[in-house]
């Protein structure tokens, strides 16, 4: 049976203004994301990746163009109703890791859950299981600075996951690891998209993320220029 | 029902913990950078101490004038009608006839009884004082007491203030003593038998005939009352009596006492109030101008009143009497008052706006260094009402340390003043008192102040909080 796929862009145009000068951010583009694969946005720096990823993740809104995330067409969604629909549908990992400082990684983990109002039982034993997931639960009461770079980033997909999101979006993970750090968390990654059957969707230029993707969209300019498929359910 | 019920508890709860979760994560916050916070926190602490030791240090000024006037003039007074306004240069025409009787029915009320600790009679009267020994005289204002009741009157001190009551140098003296002025003292010569200080130069009386009262003058006296006993110290008092002739007595000044004020220094004389009531009423039956009342507290002001106004209309209806309270008696008081809550709002206010400057620069840095986790959080589906919500719950929270740290550090300051045993002389007062700077029982100021700053801490964070909720995710995310 065909999958419903997670993302749908249609025809999505963004332009940005620097001083007098129109920049094209994303020009046309029109490409489907199948649910429940490792999908990666490639294309050198400026390209539009991440701007895509941006949209993809409603942080940022489109000049034109329809786009559907997890069968919602957010294009008309107020600013509230957009935040709820990030916190149900979309998890986010970031280069950064963007981790809050004060917050435990038990803590960050669960902060999701808190702002959406899950009980403290189900809480707790959500937490667990993502902390045990990424093999930090011995970490649990540690803060971001006392974590490496690779643990962080282990903590911030664990985070992603919180609220069992149908898309988990990951702006460049492993660019601020170590090639052996980022190996690992680009399978860690790899087996929790498999385990809790979530659409992951990547920006990167990094070749053992590409390598380890589903189907790859290269961009270049803002456009679309191709699509290679690796794994199935993907189409451009 | 129940569900419904269930479902409303569930609400709650989630809330609760939301609320609980933010404002651990504001707590936390303002440890990240403790050298700022400590900046904004002391800058919060010395405008609380501001606040509060200024306005622990008025309400002592104010409430010592109170009970300064208190211990002179009582809560209410009850006079003629028209008295307070018209009466000063006529009092025989505005004397209470049977005052006895009021004064017995004031203290024999049985809902005036708990409240009333004194009811005195006073009667106040122009006159002319001379010693004619000296070959001087001038007008004075005599105020005829009853000892006993003044001794009574100054041993008032509601508010606690360390401070032992004045004697009263006519308590225990002869029938024919009175009290004087430090300035009547000066204009009557009597310096040296009275040891008035700064009382230099002193033309003496060059006729030794002089030291006699005019012939006309003296047989007057010896008509009104006994032989005084100390040549030295003897005036006469003239005053016109109830039927507008002139009326003299002879008297003996047993000390010239200060009165804080040069205007009533120059003119108050004290007497006995027999002596007063024969200089007015000679032979016939006596009169006062006023009834003194105290009360046991200063609140009981309005109680009692309202009791005394229905016991002058059933039993003192045609005596058409009026009831004034201390404040009306003393425009000073009220102008006093007036002046210092002026004063007190205007350090409120001036606290206030550097609060605000204080906090909202501090929000303002905090929210630029974390603009990045304003964006994440926003990414992650914070709305923009939570993340201003955040801010200014760490703006709060600040003004809440702040105001709490500042309220104990002027309790601490305020106590440490007062064992300090430093003394000073408040405006109308001759004695030295110790300084006293009362913050604790405060409760009013004190709260006013806790919640006051922190709401304005509150809302200094809500721009900067405001501003940074509004920028654009991406952007935010992008902020290095």
């Amino acid at each position: 049976m065909e999958t419903k796929p997670a993302v749908v862009i249609e025809n999505l145009n963004k332009t940005y203004q620097l001083d007098n000068v129109q920049v094209p951010g994303l020009v046309d583009v029109s490409i489907q994301i199948a649910s429940n694969c490792f999908t990666v946005l490639s294309g050198p720096s400026g390209s539009g990746k991440t701007t895509l990823l941006n949209m993809i993740g409603c942080i940022d809104r489109p000049d034109s163009g329809r786009l559907l995330v997890a069968g919602q067409d957010v294009s008309q969604l107020s600013d509230d109703a957009l935040s709820d629909f990030r916190a149900r549908h979309i998890g986010f990992i970031f280069q950064t890791f963007n981790l809050l400082p004060v917050l435990s990684a038990y803590e960050n983990v669960e902060y999701p859950l808190v702002m959406a109002g899950i009980p403290a039982e189900s809480r707790r034993a959500r937490v667990e299981q993502l902390l045990n997931a990424v093999g930090l639960m011995a970490k649990a009461n540690h803060r971001p600075g006392q974590l490496s770079g690779g643990q962080r980033q282990r903590v911030a997909i664990a985070r992603a996951l919180a609220l069992s999101p149908a898309l988990v979006l990951a702006d460049e993970p492993t660019a601020n690891l170590d090639s052996q750090t980022g190996s690992m968390i680009i399978h860690l990654m790899r087996r929790i998209q498999r385990k809790y059957k979530v659409s992951f969707v990547f920006s990167s230029h990094d070749p053992k993320v590409i390598n380890a993707a589903d189907g790859v969209f290269n961009i270049c300019d803002g456009r679309i220029t191709g699509f290679e498929r690796i794994n199935r359910n993907i189409s451009a | 029902m129940k569900q419904k019920l269930t479902h409303a508890v569930r609400n709650l709860m989630r809330r609760h913990q939301r609320a609980l979760t933010t404002l651990v994560l504001a707590l936390r916050n303002l440890t990240r950078n403790r050298q700022r916070s400590l900046t904004t926190l002391l800058a919060m602490v010395v405008g609380v101490n501001a606040i509060l030791i200024f306005g622990g240090y008025s309400h002592d000024i104010t409430n010592e004038m109170q009970t300064d006037f208190v211990q002179r003039s009582g809560h209410l007074q009850i006079q003629r009608k028209g008295y307070f306004l018209y009466g000063s240069g006529n009092s025989a025409a505005y004397g209470i006839a049977g005052y006895e009787k009021l004064i017995a029915a004031l203290k024999n009320d049985p809902v005036l009884k708990p409240m009333v600790v004194v009811a005195t009679p006073t009667l106040q009267l122009g006159g002319i004082a001379g010693n004619f020994g000296a070959g001087v005289s001038r007008t004075v204002m005599v105020q005829g007491m009853v000892a006993q009741d003044q001794v009574q009157l100054r041993k008032w001190n509601d508010y606690g203030f360390p401070i032992a009551p004045r004697p009263l140098p006519l308590d225990g003296a002869d029938p024919q003593a009175i009290v004087i002025g430090e300035g009547v003292a000066r204009v009557l010569q009597l310096c040296a038998e009275l040891k008035v200080p700064m009382c230099d130069a002193q033309p003496k009386a060059a006729d030794p005939a002089a030291n006699d009262a005019p012939p006309d003058l003296a047989a007057l006296s010896a008509l009104e009352g006994p032989a005084v006993h100390n040549e030295a110290t003897r005036i006469e008092v003239l005053a016109t009596n109830v039927h507008g002739a002139p009326n003299v007595g002879s008297f003996t000044v047993v000390k010239a006492e200060q009165q804080g004020v040069k205007e009533l220094d120059d003119v108050y004389v004290a007497m006995h109030l027999p002596g007063a009531q024969r200089l007015v009423y000679g032979r016939e039956a006596p009169q006062v101008t006023a009834v003194i009342v105290q009360l046991r507290h200063t609140d009981q002001i309005a109680p009692a009143r309202a009791r005394i106004e229905q016991l002058l209309a059933k039993d003192f209806k045609d005596a058409k009497l009026d009831i004034l309270d201390f404040e009306t008696l003393n425009p000073y008081y009220g102008q006093t008052n007036r002046m210092f809550s002026a004063l007190f709002g205007f350090v409120f206010v001036l606290i206030g706006a550097i609060v605000i400057f204080v906090v909202s620069n501090t929000m303002s840095m905090t929210i630029y260094e974390r603009t990045v986790e304003i964006g994440t959080l926003r990414a992650i589906g914070q709305r923009r009402r939570g993340i201003e919500a955040l801010f200014i719950i760490e703006g709060a929270v600040l003004g809440m340390i702040g105001s709490a740290l500042g309220v104990v550090i002027a309790l601490v300051i305020s106590s440490a003043v007062n064992v300090s045993g430093l003394n000073w002389i408040p405006p109308s007062r001759v004695d030295p008192i110790p300084l006293t700077v009362r913050v604790w029982g405060e409760w009013g100021m004190m709260v006013l102040t806790f919640v006051g700053l922190t709401v304005v801490a509150a809302l200094s964070a809500w721009l900067p909080a405001k501003g940074a909720a509004k920028q654009p995710i991406v952007d935010a995310l992008r902020h290095v």
